[in-house]
């Protein structure tokens, strides 16, 4: 049994903030860690450079509710499609993968296809991305297949 | 700067004007605050009189342009003589694109060369490296071999425009490039005029593109040092760079301290390495940012330039005048712009420029109004540079020399700033130095609260940036993004696989297991790279050979 069977409701909303590619700006990334942590939420920050496989060894292995990703290099296009497919691959096709950074509005429809299910840009509160984790992972999880 | 009697009769003067008019005029409207402070949290008086600069000596801390300490700049003409140096930073796709775009800029008259690369290049993996996916011609321009930068520079005369290259982990490799395009081009490498960044103990603080630890990463760049003094006199052999500390959320004081110590390090790597500090002091450059609070970023220029001249001459013993100047390039602040109504960076970046002209700067780049949104159009370019241009010849701001210089403001604000840097500088010092404090994650932990508190203030309305957090409008979809052409990546993968099957192999190998004794040993790099480099070796091989004999540094997940 997993921990996020286990703990249940109670248990705090776990994250991994992580870093796809090799785009080393993580002003972003370690403000939202900062900021998700003092909300109550457990936080685990990958470091710079993670390959998708990386990113969803960490996510099995942190047991993690919610992935945030992270890109200002305008690699986002290709990589955080790549990473949702490897969550997918790992068996986490039900948790919540949100992405910030450098990402042009027209470039949202697409990841959202692909399983993004909100970006966040430049200028965006810390408090609007907490209220939105803690609503998305409060719902409950869609049946499988649907 | 004033006799004791003038100062005692400030001080009455102004006890008077607080109790008459200042109390009366509190009573009636009170203060939007009780504390009023720089960007970066230094406090910020009401008004400042000749009692605040009591203490300054003119001619032992400010003195005059051209001289020691050069707090009021490095050349005795400044901006009379010519405007500083318009370089914008620029670079996306294939080298031909770059190349485009470079004379573009030459042809709106831009000064000088400043070349992005992309991410792969950076740190060092081909192309069609599987860690190059998706990156490939995003940030910069892809280079993969010597002929990619053959294309980057076509018809563009190396002996008459100076480049400025932002690279560090490969800068050798890039620098080695530069002079075997030279060569073909039939300049004489001893005329080049430029810069590579090579500063790489910032990239372990802040921007991340290193590949080797930071050991073996600082002889790579007192090798480049001990080359360039050599062999390339007119080339800044280092950019020390507080810019990208700075984006990442450092204040004005921790941009001067922590670059200094970056300085300090450098030196006493190249000194260990058995280089004489004049040797390489007057080819060491700078690059800071221009951030928006105006006033706090000219005090922020003025005493890094009294501070490193302090230091070169009485910690170093540099004799030499040029190893005590502090020439920098200047960037207005990326952090500072906007996605919201973006029309307003050109304001921003405008202001910050200003700041950066009243600061002396060597050189700008000003950002492009769109950044906060994809990689720069065409148009907001010629606005970002248009921006310099009008700076230079429509705003007679540069017909004096450090104009703001003797305010009582800015003497005292550059006074705090020098002090509070050096109080940064002895803890540093007393960890054992910026590669110490930069393994144990001191200043990564500096910046990280500031950048945190930053944000906060954000949020809690204490910090106003128009847009954000006030005066909001319904926004409209941004139009006309640039992208970078896709194909760049599937085109750079057919080229080197061209090229591999072309180039001479066993002159390749031969090189490179030259390249691999010599990093072995302790023997300057920059030849074996120079030579793998006419030998068509990629970058990718070149620092292959490097991450065998160094290592990988890997930063830890928190």
């Amino acid at each position: 049994m997993s921990r996020r069977e286990a703990g249940g409701a109670s248990r705090p909303i776990r994250v991994l903030v992580a870093k796809p590619g090799l785009d080393g700006h993580d002003r972003g990334a370690i403000v939202i860690a900062r900021a998700l942590r003092d909300a109550g939420m457990e936080v685990i920050y990958t470091g710079l450079r993670q390959t998708p496989e990386q990113i969803a060894r960490a996510a099995v292995e942190e047991d993690v509710d919610v992935v945030a990703l992270s890109s200002l290099s305008g690699a986002h296009d290709t990589l955080f499609p790549r990473v949702v497919a490897e969550l997918r691959r790992v068996g986490l096709d039900d948790r919540l993968i949100i992405g910030g950074g450098i990402i042009p509005a027209e470039d949202v429809p697409r990841l959202k296809e692909a399983g993004i299910a909100a970006c966040f840009g430049p200028g965006t509160p810390t408090s609007e991305v907490v209220d939105y984790i803690r609503r998305a992972v409060g719902r409950p999880a869609k049946p499988k297949g649907l | 700067m004033y006799r004791k009697e003038e100062l005692e009769a400030v001080s009455r003067a102004r006890a008077a004007w607080e109790k008459r008019v200042l109390a009366r005029a509190l009573e009636r409207v009170p203060e939007q605050r009780e504390r009023f402070a720089t960007h970066s949290g230094l406090e910020v008086r009401r008004l400042y009189t000749p009692e605040d600069v009591a203490g300054l000596d003119y001619c032992r801390d400010l003195g005059f342009p051209g001289e020691y300490p050069f707090t009021r700049g490095v050349q005795p003409t400044m901006y009379r003589a010519r405007p500083w140096t318009m370089r914008q930073y620029a670079g996306f796709g294939s080298a031909e694109e770059t190349n485009r775009r470079f004379r573009y800029l030459l042809e709106q008259g831009q000064t000088g060369l400043s070349v992005a690369f992309d991410l792969p290049t950076q740190v060092g993996y081909d192309s069609d490296h599987p860690m190059a996916e998706g990156e490939v011609g995003k940030v910069g321009v892809a280079i993969d071999s010597l002929e990619d930068v053959e294309r980057l520079f076509d018809r563009i005369p190396l002996d008459q425009v100076s480049t400025s290259m932002t690279i560090n982990s490969p800068a050798a490799v890039l620098l080695a490039m530069v002079v075997a395009v030279a060569e073909k081009q039939g300049v004489d490498p001893s005329s080049l005029a430029g810069t590579v960044q090579n500063d790489i103990l910032k990239e372990y603080v802040a921007r991340g593109t290193y590949i080797f630890p930071p050991r073996p990463s600082v002889r790579l760049v007192t090798d480049v040092f001990a080359w360039c003094s050599e062999h390339l006199p007119r080339w800044n052999a280092i950019s020390i760079s507080g810019y990208h500390m700075r984006e990442a959320g450092a204040t004005a004081v921790q941009e001067i301290a922590f670059t200094l110590a970056n300085a300090i390090a450098y030196v006493e790597a190249a000194r260990q390495a058995g280089l004489d500090v004049d040797a390489i002091g007057p080819r060491l450059s700078f690059f800071f940012a221009a951030q928006i609070d105006i006033l706090e970023e000219v005090a922020k220029f003025r005493a890094a330039r009294r501070l490193w001249a302090r230091i070169m001459r009485e910690r170093f013993g540099a004799r030499d005048p040029r190893s005590w100047m502090l020439r920098f390039h200047t960037q207005t602040a990326g952090v500072s712009l906007t996605a919201q109504q973006p029309e307003n960076n050109i304001v921003r970046t405008a202001l910050e420029a200003l700041a950066a002209v009243l600061g002396g700067t060597q050189s700008l780049h000003t950002n492009s109004m769109d950044e906060a949104l994809a990689l720069p159009s065409e148009k907001a370019v010629r606005v970002a540079l248009r921006t310099q241009q009008i700076l230079a010849h429509e705003t007679n701001v540069g017909q004096t020399i450090d104009p703001l210089g003797g305010s009582y403001f800015i003497e005292a604000l550059t006074d705090r700033l020098e002090e509070e840097a050096q109080a940064y500088l002895a803890r540093i010092d007393g960890m054992g130095g910026a590669v110490a404090a930069i393994e144990r994650g001191f200043f990564q932990d500096e910046i990280q609260r500031e950048a945190y508190a930053h944000q906060l203030a954000l949020e809690r309305g204490d910090r106003i940036v128009v847009g954000v957090n006030a005066y909001q409008v319904a926004e409209e979809p941004p139009t006309a993004i640039l992208r970078p052409d896709p194909a760049v990546a599937r085109e750079q993968a057919g080229r080197l696989e061209a090229l591999r099957a072309r180039r001479d192999g066993e002159k390749v190998r031969a090189a490179l297991e030259r390249l691999g004794q010599a990093a072995a040993g302790d023997q300057n790099l920059m030849p074996p790279i120079l030579e793998a480099v006419r030998a068509y070796a990629t970058l990718g091989e070149i620092c292959d050979t490097l991450r065998q004999a160094f290592g990988e540094y890997r930063a830890a997940a928190i």
